[in-house]
């Protein structure tokens, strides 16, 4: 039984980790409509850009306002040449320009900084310890709390800030937000920064987990079933879609693997999202749609 | 690079003055042509750079040292495959004809997939298509594969000499019986292809053996470990390919196994693979057929005539010396030498795929000839025939002491007498799907 518990603890953690991911995906869709495709290649480029700057002798810290400053720089870039060019275009349209975007900033992380994998220590020492008969890991314990602090820090920043508020108007109805005066280029400005920043805290996370390399990027295939169990409009759905995510592909793998073949993890997130769809297409926190016809 | 872009300026000039069949004569002369499908971005952008630096820098050296092979210039393209199959086939069709008159002496897309997919056509092009320790085992057998090399070692041969050199360790194979191993494999046909001969190998010697499947890319590992440290078996075979080696580092430190009773593959061996996972791989073994570093004789000339000079293909110096790298070397090495040995048979000039082919097929590498390379200890004692396209079957076992790898086992070979009938089995089913009639190895020359 103990070794039950010690998958579910396992997977949960684990899906902290996709939860960072998703939450980049949920601010940008929570201000804009947006799905944005390219927040994997945000993490990777915060995490190549970070980890390059330390190995050119510069400090954590130092390191980390830089790669923060880059990031303002590329949510300028994308709000200035493409969102603002694109404003009431379809959905289709906007996601087809981040699918673009995503291959964009891919090429210049690499051109950069090059294709070489980095090591990341953060300086968390990731030796398990033993509770209760399980081993666990500090980095991963250390990695749901961060989580935790990044989650309620997002969700008072949209419930109790004026820009918070605002840019909820503006994902409810973007003409209705301008013509109220709220200025969209500046909120787009505001959010994409936002989940740039989320971005390189994922990145750190799980850079210092993968190695910094291309495949971080790639990270954004857990993200996706987080996302639709959890609800693409609400944070805390991200963190409830990622526990769900992490324990069940665990138990699954672990459990049912055997009897099926085994390396199913990759699916079977999937299957259960699809399940996730037939009963509640929203997602557990999704916002429903209602429209006067 | 630079020499290529050189001679297509050359070209270009002479073309507007009216002398376009002169040059490309002057060309098919002077010059040999290799064709690389190289991969410096995508996912396993860190492998190919290192890969294709080391093989151009190999050319390089020939050239700039000897002014080529007896007289004949050695001259290169790249076209970026990304590791992409598609565009892997594109970049063959592209190339294969040689440039500006230079032939094409072999393809080496070190990918797997791109080797599988151009494997019919490099047969009909007659054109070598190498797969440098790895590719498909049965290719082994060049009776029914007459251009396909997987030199050095075959997958087969990498999974009997791992188990040997386990058996080494438990005190003589037959102590092998009752022990449990673990292979952990990346959940692709490449990670899947040595599950066959593990499964023999366990009944052989009578090791319980589990298979764990990690699917691609292998980010996540967390309950294929739990299941591990469920198993405790006494070793873990990683069979990994890019993040997944360093994540299963991790997450074996995570779940408390030890480092040391890990064994990579030939393609978990790398500092890439090792050094992101920082102190987890601290004790890491792993497999090679070529030892990093830079004290080889060869290693040295090329940084002396190349690197020095500012000519050199890595964009970071530091990478000089590194595994990827010095596999590329090495994979110069034997490029170069079947030129050489093809061309003491059909003449000093540049030469056909076919005659390449020849000259791969007669390549010897005894210590005394490694010596005259100046890549004793680097590249293993290798003898290819027609029958024999691998040739060597041999590794070395490395560990990683945290920041380098130090070798700590001389040549352990594979099994080949065991593996031969098995490769020969598969060969002849395929040539008998193919409708191919395999070429009888005793009349050839």
């Amino acid at each position: 039984m103990s070794f039950f518990f010690e998958v579910l603890l396992g997977g949960l953690l684990a899906g902290v980790m996709y939860s960072l991911v998703a939450i980049g995906f949920v601010l940008i869709y929570k201000a804009s409509g947006v799905f944005n495709f390219a927040q994997g290649s945000m993490v990777l480029f915060a995490a190549l850009t970070f980890v390059s700057l330390l190995e050119r002798g510069i400090s954590f810290w130092l390191a980390f306002v830089l790669t923060l400053l880059a990031m303002v720089a590329l949510a300028w870039t994308i709000e200035r040449w493409v969102l603002r060019k694109l404003v009431n275009r379809p959905p289709i349209t906007l996601f087809m320009a981040t699918l673009g975007l995503s291959y964009i900033i891919e090429g210049l992380a690499q051109s950069l900084w090059g294709a070489q994998v980095h090591g990341l220590d953060l300086g968390i020492n990731d030796e398990p310890f033993e509770f209760q008969g399980m081993l666990l890991s500090q980095f991963d314990i250390f990695a749901a709390c961060v989580a935790g602090v990044l989650v309620l820090v997002l969700s008072v920043f949209f419930n109790k800030t004026r820009t918070g508020i605002a840019l909820r108007a503006v994902a409810d109805d973007q003409l209705a937000a301008l013509a109220v005066g709220i200025k969209l280029e500046k909120l787009w400005l505001i959010v994409w920064t936002v989940a740039g920043f989320v971005g390189l805290v994922a990145g750190l996370l799980w850079g210092a987990r993968l190695g910094v390399q291309f495949s971080l990027s790639l990270v954004v295939l857990k993200a996706l079933p987080v996302l639709i169990i959890g609800g693409f409009t609400s944070i805390s759905g991200s963190i409830v879609g990622g526990l769900i995510i992490g324990a069940s592909e665990k138990l699954a793998e672990v459990f049912l693997g055997a009897y099926i073949g085994g390396g199913i993890e990759n699916w079977f997130p999937y299957m259960l999202a699809m399940l996730f769809l037939l009963v509640r297409p929203t997602g557990i926190f999704g916002e429903r749609q209602i429209e006067r016809v | 690079m630079k020499s290529t872009l050189t001679k297509f300026s050359k070209l270009a000039i002479a073309i507007s003055i009216g002398a376009a069949l002169t040059v490309n004569a002057a060309h098919a002369e002077g010059e040999q042509y290799f064709p690389l499908q190289s991969y410096r971005i995508g996912p396993y952008a860190a492998g190919g750079s290192g890969f294709f630096g080391g093989f151009i820098d190999y050319l390089q050296y020939v050239n700039l040292k000897d002014g080529g092979v007896n007289g004949v210039k050695l001259t290169w393209s790249e076209c970026e495959t990304e590791y992409v199959v598609e565009k892997g086939v594109e970049c063959y069709e592209r190339l294969k004809q040689g440039l500006n008159g230079a032939p094409a002496a072999a393809t080496n897309p070190l990918s797997v997939g791109i080797a599988y997919a151009t494997l019919d056509r490099s047969t009909a092009d007659k054109l070598p298509l190498i797969t440098i320790n790895h590719g498909r085992t049965d290719s082994t057998d060049g009776s029914v594969f007459p251009y396909v090399f997987p030199l050095q070692l075959n997958p087969y041969s990498e999974v009997s000499a791992i188990i040997n050199y386990i058996g080494t360790q438990s005190g003589g194979l037959e102590k092998l019986k009752g022990k449990k191993i673990v292979t952990l494999y990346h959940g692709s046909p490449y990670g899947k292809e040595t599950n066959p001969i593990l499964e023999l190998l366990a009944k052989k010697y009578g090791f319980k053996l589990t298979l764990l499947e990690v699917p691609h890319p292998g980010n996540e590992q967390q309950s294929q470990w739990l299941n591990i440290r469920r198993l405790k078996p006494d070793w873990v075979i990683l069979r990994g390919w890019g993040v997944m080696n360093p994540v299963a580092l991790k997450t074996a430190q995570k779940t408390g196994f030890p480092a040391d009773h890990i064994i990579g593959n030939i393609w978990s061996n790398s500092e890439d693979d090792a050094a992101p996972a920082g102190n987890a791989a601290k004790g890491f073994i792993a497999i090679t057929t070529h030892p990093s570093g830079t004290d080889f004789q060869v290693l040295q000339d090329i940084k002396k005539y190349v690197v020095d000079a500012q000519k050199g293909n890595l964009e970071d110096p530091k990478r000089f010396g590194t595994v990827y790298y010095n596999l590329g070397v090495v994979n110069g090495i034997l490029n170069v030498e079947a030129v050489r040995v093809a061309q003491n048979k059909y003449g000093k000039r540049p030469l056909t795929g076919e005659e390449v082919r020849w000259g791969f097929e007669n390549i010897k590498l005894d210590d005394k000839r490694l010596a005259e390379l100046g890549a004793l200890g680097l590249v293993q004692p290798l003898t290819l025939s027609c029958a024999d396209h691998e040739g060597g079957g041999a590794v070395r076992f490395q560990q990683w002491d945290g920041s380098q790898w130090h070798v700590i086992s001389d040549w352990v070979q594979a099994d080949r007498e065991l593996l031969r009938p098995i490769i020969e089995k598969s060969s002849h089913q395929y040539a008998k799907e193919k409708g191919i009639t395999p070429r009888d190895c005793a009349k050839e020359s």
